[in-house]
């Protein structure tokens, strides 16, 4: 007798799919929404600090001037006067390029799906940071690539580990496509790689001759001094830029691009037409007016402003409030600080309890694949502002406190759980503000 | 008339409710086409608007349908406010909910003999008395494995089964995180069913039980919210005369813990046909993977027509 799976077309799905399930914690941060709850969870940008009304009038002129181009199917790899206004931005950090070079893309996202389609089968091995960005392990388990953590210290990517890695995978003969990194203030770690660690790194993959997918959404987005030169800055043959719209500008209107090899390029523009004809036209246009008739530079000045308040708000009030022994990283620009918990404390387990106290974040387990992260959690300050900011931590702290107070109770050890391991705490909060 | 199907709510189950409630508020609008049916997510705007004239100069809701999962919606909280403000709702009073929602509490009060060995203790009393005396007693008088969960609260979230003394801790940590009270229970097995227990017409009649095989071997979160990880049968494979005996059983249930209108039971029964409680819902979920929509539709009914019956009930009850 057959009984009912309430899904005819189980048995039909691909091998991709089978991880594709509902879960608890998802269903936590369904509470997240809630006005009543401090999110310091998502990473949603700060849009209410752009001018609205001026959006709507461009939006507008698009639609009267443009419309028939707007409304219509537009070029698989972009509007060329974007991709040379993406130029422009992109030479912010260093990145020197040619506008053929240049792929438009539905969000960084869309172009780390195309990027690895077109490197990676079913097994190929892909190296990222340890921790790294929860959206890119979700496209690299997407593809079945192996995903292999290296380890991080304080200037992020470990040169040392790196290359360990790479020699473990030629030993096992399991070629890696490529090491994918966040160099500038990295999500979820916060961390930011030196000139002289960019070069090291590149280097490593320049002998292994390995890509480098260099991921960076933030990187305009530092609170000090001028921006973080990008990798590819130091070459552009064998680095593959992500960039994005979402952090400088918006979010919504999904935007962004990627910078590649001649030959990657082509590759990459065959497989976007695949994927969806061709990137957004009003978005791009919108975009494009944006660039061309507004004081973009002085927004993305407000946008650092406005971060930095915020990331001092979150520093402050962790000094202020958290239990002794919690640990958390000090970051130059972008969104997230990475905390570990003291004794070993589970962000997981302890993730309903936050809810209850109506306060969120992302438990570190999220930012690997392999159970790492237990012992960690992301905070995003980017979204609330700084009292509520402070409140969220003031909750936050107590949760902590309740947590320590029942993990004692029970003398429960989760330093010794299924044999998971913390990645390294990164940086004391003796090192703070 | 007005209906408002409250879901949503604050705590870790509002996904679920709000899926509950966007599936009744779909066949309740098809089954009524002449009534206002508006899903609510509860604040205290709503509050405000129960039993008054509202800004819009909408009368306030006819009947009110619960489907807030887990404390505030099944507990005695929301139902004691609609009780004071008169508003008729569907589903179990204020008392007889505050009974079942407390594990501890309706295991003691179903037909004797039927819940599996049990205690149920506050964090407090592990922390005053130190954990590791308490432990050792209730593993060696309740046996494993044993079951911890919250005291209350569904979805099977903060449960874990614990086949080894060292899997004890770690779950009462786990599942102190849903609530301040957490229940050891032995566990049994067997095959597991729910039962959903409708009023219709002052008559109780419980609908085919439906039989629960999770393909991961554990109906946890994951196993009941996504199609495909749980396989349901219904009827179930049970001979007919389990079945009824099961049937009797949730009805038994049902007036025992003095619920209305609707109910869902679930219970256990072992290789020897003996049915053993796990728990009772006065607010059942009703999204496309739960387990009520199944039994009303074996029955040969819809979820819209028995929501609509029910809410005739609510009001003539009040009237």
């Amino acid at each position: 007798m057959v009984g009912n799976r309430m899904d005819p077309w189980i048995d039909s799905y691909a091998q991709r799919a089978q991880g594709l399930t509902a879960s608890a914690i998802r269903a936590l941060f369904s509470v997240a929404s809630r006005p009543e709850v401090v999110s310091l969870a998502g990473g949603m940008p700060y849009v209410s600090a752009l001018d609205s009304e001026q959006f709507a009038q461009i939006a507008a002129r698009v639609v009267r001037e443009q419309g028939t181009v707007a409304l219509q199917y537009g070029s698989g790899q972009g509007d060329q006067t974007l991709r040379e206004q993406i130029l422009e931005i992109s030479g912010l950090v260093g990145v020197r390029s040619h506008p053929d070079d240049v792929v438009v893309t539905a969000g960084s996202q869309m172009g780390l799906d195309l990027v690895t389609k077109i490197f990676c089968d079913p097994g190929d091995t892909v190296l990222v940071e340890s921790p790294s960005y929860v959206g890119a392990l979700s496209v690299f388990r997407s593809y079945q690539c192996n995903v292999v953590h290296v380890a991080m210290d304080e200037q992020g990517l470990d040169p040392q580990a790196l290359r360990e890695a790479l020699v473990t995978a030629r030993v096992n003969n399991s070629p890696v496509k490529f090491i994918y990194t966040i160099p500038s203030f990295h999500n979820p770690a916060g961390l930011t790689q030196s000139i002289d660690r960019r070069q090291e790194i590149l280097a490593i993959a320049q002998e292994f001759k390995v890509a480098i997918l260099e991921d960076d959404p933030y990187g305009l987005l530092g609170f000090e001094g001028e921006p973080p030169q990008a990798i590819r800055s130091l070459d552009d043959q064998g680095v593959i830029y992500l960039g994005s719209f979402s952090k400088i500008i918006a979010s919504g209107l999904r935007v962004g691009w990627v910078i590649a090899p001649h030959g990657v390029r082509e590759k990459l523009v065959l497989a976007a037409e695949a994927a969806t004809l061709c990137p957004s036209n009003f978005s791009q246009l919108t975009v494009s007016r944006y660039l061309a008739e507004q004081p973009w530079q002085q927004q993305i000045k407000v946008f650092q402003e406005l971060y930095r308040e915020r990331r001092d708000a979150l520093l402050h009030s962790m000094q202020a409030l958290m239990p002794t022994g919690t640990t958390w990283t000090v970051p130059q620009g972008g969104f997230y600080s990475w905390v570990t918990l003291p004794h070993q404390l589970n962000a997981t387990t302890m993730l309903p309890r936050a809810i209850s106290s109506l306060v969120a974040y992302v438990p570190g387990t999220g930012f690997y694949v392999d159970g790492q992260g237990a012992h960690n959690l992301r905070l995003s300050y980017c979204y609330p502002e700084p009292a509520r900011i402070q409140e969220g931590v003031r909750r936050l702290a107590g949760v902590i406190e309740a947590e320590l107070d029942l993990v004692n109770t029970f003398g429960v050890n989760y330093g010794d759980d299924g044999g998971r391991r913390s990645s390294p705490s990164l940086n004391p909060n003796s090192d703070l503000v | 008339m007005r209906i408002a199907i409250l879901s949503g709510g604050l705590n870790a189950e509002r996904d679920v409710s709000l899926r509950s409630g966007r599936r009744v508020a779909e066949a309740l609008r098809e089954a009524l086409p002449n009534a206002e049916v508006i899903e609510v997510d509860l604040n205290g705007e709503f509050l405000d608007s129960l039993g008054s004239q509202s800004d819009s100069g909408h009368d306030s809701f006819d009947v009110v349908i619960p489907l807030i999962h887990g404390v505030i919606g099944e507990d005695a909280t929301l139902r004691s406010m609609l009780e004071l403000k008169g508003i008729p709702f569907i589903g179990s009073g204020s008392s007889s909910a505050a009974r079942s929602f407390d594990k501890g509490i309706a295991s003691g009060l179903v037909p004797q003999g039927s819940a599996p060995k049990f205690v149920a203790f506050p964090q407090s009393f592990f922390r005053e008395m130190g954990a590791p005396r308490i432990l050792d007693t209730v593993i060696a008088g309740i046996g494993l494995p044993l079951v911890v969960k919250p005291i209350s609260g569904g979805s099977a979230l903060g449960v874990r089964l614990c086949t080894a003394a060292e899997h004890v801790a770690p779950a009462l940590v786990d599942a102190f995180g849903y609530g301040d009270r957490v229940m050891l229970q032995r566990a049994v097995s067997g095959t597991e069913l729910a039962v959903t227990v409708i009023d219709s017409g002052g008559k109780l009649m419980a609908l085919p039980p439906v039989e629960i095989v999770p393909l991961s071997g554990v109906y946890d979160f994951d196993a009941r919210y996504t199609a495909g990880a749980t396989e349901f049968f219904v009827p179930s494979r049970l001979a007919p005369d389990v079945v009824e005996r099961v049937g009797a059983y949730a009805v038994a249930v049902h007036e025992s813990l003095g619920l209305r209108d609707i109910s869902r039971t679930d219970v256990v029964v072992d290789s020897s046909g003996v049915i053993w409680f796990l728990e009772v819902n006065v607010s059942p979920g009703m999204t496309e993977t739960s387990l009520v929509p199944q039994a009303i539709e074996a029955a040969g009914l819809s979820v819209g027509g028995v929501f609509a019956e029910l809410v005739d009930q609510a009001v003539a009850r009040v009237n």
